[in-house]
């Protein structure tokens, strides 16, 4: 068979460049290519590795980018080019190159500078705190309200029950709920009142066993710890909901509190609790639900509210000084988006890297 | 009418009746199902966890693939179980203090870019020029609202004097955000409760032809 293809091979052309991606880890590279025909039949650009030509790119345009991905920046690549046009194929060939790693990731600088900022006011009021100066806190009525429900359940001779979310130890909301569980066990048991903490999380349940037993021995009151009072349920989300439901109505639990993360199940947990007549104070960061909950609950703690309870409660000084650390943050974050915004409208753009 | 002969459709549709009847009031056929359904999925769980965690990621690389610093990994879960012996009970901490060091290490970086830096990013005014004057009312009460909201959120002034008008129209916002969020969700759910009684009157009783 005769082939009826004139092929030319044209190396280091200048038609296709490939460059480095900086601030990666090596495994990725940018091709860039432009063709000096604008019409052609068809083209796909290949990555030459060794004694191997893997198609990347299968070329549409006279011109564009493609980054190649998935490279080792360890090794050397070569790219090619070929174009198929009537009875004509025509090979581009680019020059060597090796993609680099970084060890930093650059851009992320004013980003850097950010975080230390924030953890800068974060010692500062920390050291403020350390020094016994009193920081001030606005009242919030849902914790306020959490005395005032524990009392509720006491009087009348029924268990409380304590829902810690239902997402994994790495969630801050999971932390501050379990910080708040401290300071509700504390409270039930100087009124040796019962509380029960259903579970989802294996690794939530240890430490919110441990809690509520540390709890107890803190008010020197171990003898009413019952191990059988935090339990985990499984960890099936609609499972979960289904176990707390029939807990509040076979319990006829007088108090109910939702710390923590909640998806889906929010609203039946809370509905469910709303129907037994019980008081009900919730928490959580998640936007989703919050609105299920207000509809259903006597108090919620919105968003960061939850984070600023367990420092309320607890009266300590550190978290009260975090707490402070963080509304410094907001009042800058609101004098540069102010700045920023004042800016823009007299055709001024400033990004410091970070917009 | 063409009821189903499939028993697991029997199963699925009694289950699904049984926690149904919870909105009457708690009964024991409710209880069945709960107990059911917490039964078969903390089994099923495990199930999950040994054929997708454990096993191809834990022991199939230390006893298959011989990569022996997979012992690292196996000693800290073992170390989790540490606290059914109250003598080596403080062992958990080793492990607890590992996931919680990573874990905000990692998150640090990227909930400062996605919750704070584009949250600004988008919050800011842009310039007026060329924009309708929609978009730029739009883009004012984004302003607004995020800074009205952030105020609420506040804890070192109380509400009162010149913060308490910015605080209520932060409250505004809030409830404008959790109606529309509400409203959509409940229609989601509704979608849900359709999908069962497609499911309990086309598949299991055929009274859907569509659905049979």
């Amino acid at each position: 068979m005769v082939l009826n293809l004139l092929v030319f091979i044209l190396a280091a052309s200048g038609v296709i460049q490939v460059k480095d991606i900086p601030n990666d880890d090596g495994s990725r590279l940018k091709i860039e290519y432009r063709l000096p025909e604008s019409v052609f039949d068809s083209a796909f650009l290949y990555r030459i590795q060794g004694n191997k030509k893997i198609l990347i790119h299968k070329v549409a345009n006279s011109s564009g980018v493609v980054i190649d991905e998935g490279l080792n920046y360890k090794k050397t690549y070569k790219y090619t080019l070929v174009v198929y046009s009537d009875t004509l194929k025509k090979t581009y060939e680019s020059l060597m190159v090796k993609p680099k790693a970084s060890w930093f990731d650059t851009s992320q600088f004013p980003l850097f500078i950010v975080v230390l900022l924030y953890t800068g006011l974060l010692l500062f009021y920390i050291q403020h705190a350390r020094s016994g100066k009193s920081l001030y806190l606005r009242p919030i009525a849902g914790l306020q309200a959490v005395d005032e429900a524990v009392g509720r359940a006491t009087e009348m001779g029924r268990p409380i029950l304590y829902v810690p979310g239902l997402s994994s130890i790495s969630d801050v909301a999971t932390i501050a709920a379990l910080n708040i569980l401290s300071h509700v066990t504390k409270k039930a048991g100087e009124y040796e009142t019962k509380i029960l903490v259903p579970v989802r999380d294996p690794v939530v349940y240890t430490i919110a066993r441990e809690i509520v037993k540390e709890s107890y021995y803190s008010i020197g009151r171990p003898d009413l710890y019952n191990e059988n009072d935090v339990f985990f349920a499984t960890d099936s989300q609609f499972g979960y909901a289904a176990h707390v439901s029939g807990t509040m109505v076979r319990e006829k639990t007088a108090t109910n509190f939702f710390m923590g993360m909640f998806w889906a199940e929010s609203l039946i947990l809370s509905e469910t609790g709303a129907s037994t007549g019980a008081i009900q104070i919730a928490g959580t960061d998640a936007v989703t639900q919050l609105p299920f909950f207000i509809v259903t609950c006597d108090y919620t703690l919105m968003g960061e509210e939850l984070y600023a309870a367990s420092a309320y409660l607890s009266k300590e000084p550190l978290l009260t000084a975090t707490l402070k650390g963080q509304d410094a943050m907001k009042v800058i974050i609101l004098l540069v988006v102010g700045a920023l915004s004042i800016l823009n409208l007299f055709g001024v753009h400033i990004t410091l890297g970070l917009f | 009418m063409h009821i189903s002969h499939n028993p697991w459709v029997w199963v699925a549709a009694i289950l699904t009746l049984a926690i149904f009847s919870f909105l009457y009031k708690d009964n024991p056929f409710f209880k069945m199902a709960e107990h059911i359904f917490v039964g078969v999925a903390t089994g099923y769980g495990f199930v999950y966890t040994w054929n997708n965690g454990i096993y191809p990621n834990l022991l199939k690389p230390i006893f298959v693939d011989h990569q022996w610093l997979f012992i690292i990994p196996l000693i800290l879960g073992l170390m989790y179980l540490s606290v059914v012996v109250p003598k080596f009970a403080y062992f958990i901490r080793w492990p607890f203090a590992f996931l919680l060091g990573v874990g905000s290490g990692l998150s640090v970086p990227l909930a400062f870019r996605a919750s704070l830096v584009e949250q600004i990013k988008y919050t800011i005014l842009p310039n007026p020029h060329g924009m309708s004057a929609i978009l730029f009312i739009n883009a004012l009460l984004i302003l607004i609202g995020v800074v009205t909201v952030v105020l609420y959120f506040y804890f070192s002034t109380p509400h009162e004097g010149v913060m308490k008008p910015l605080t209520k129209t932060g409250i505004v916002f809030l409830m404008v955000g959790f109606g529309a969020s509400f409203g959509y969700t409940i229609m989601a759910r509704f979608s849900l409760l359709v999908g069962r009684f497609e499911f309990l009157l086309g598949n299991w009783l055929g009274i859907l032809p569509w659905l049979k």
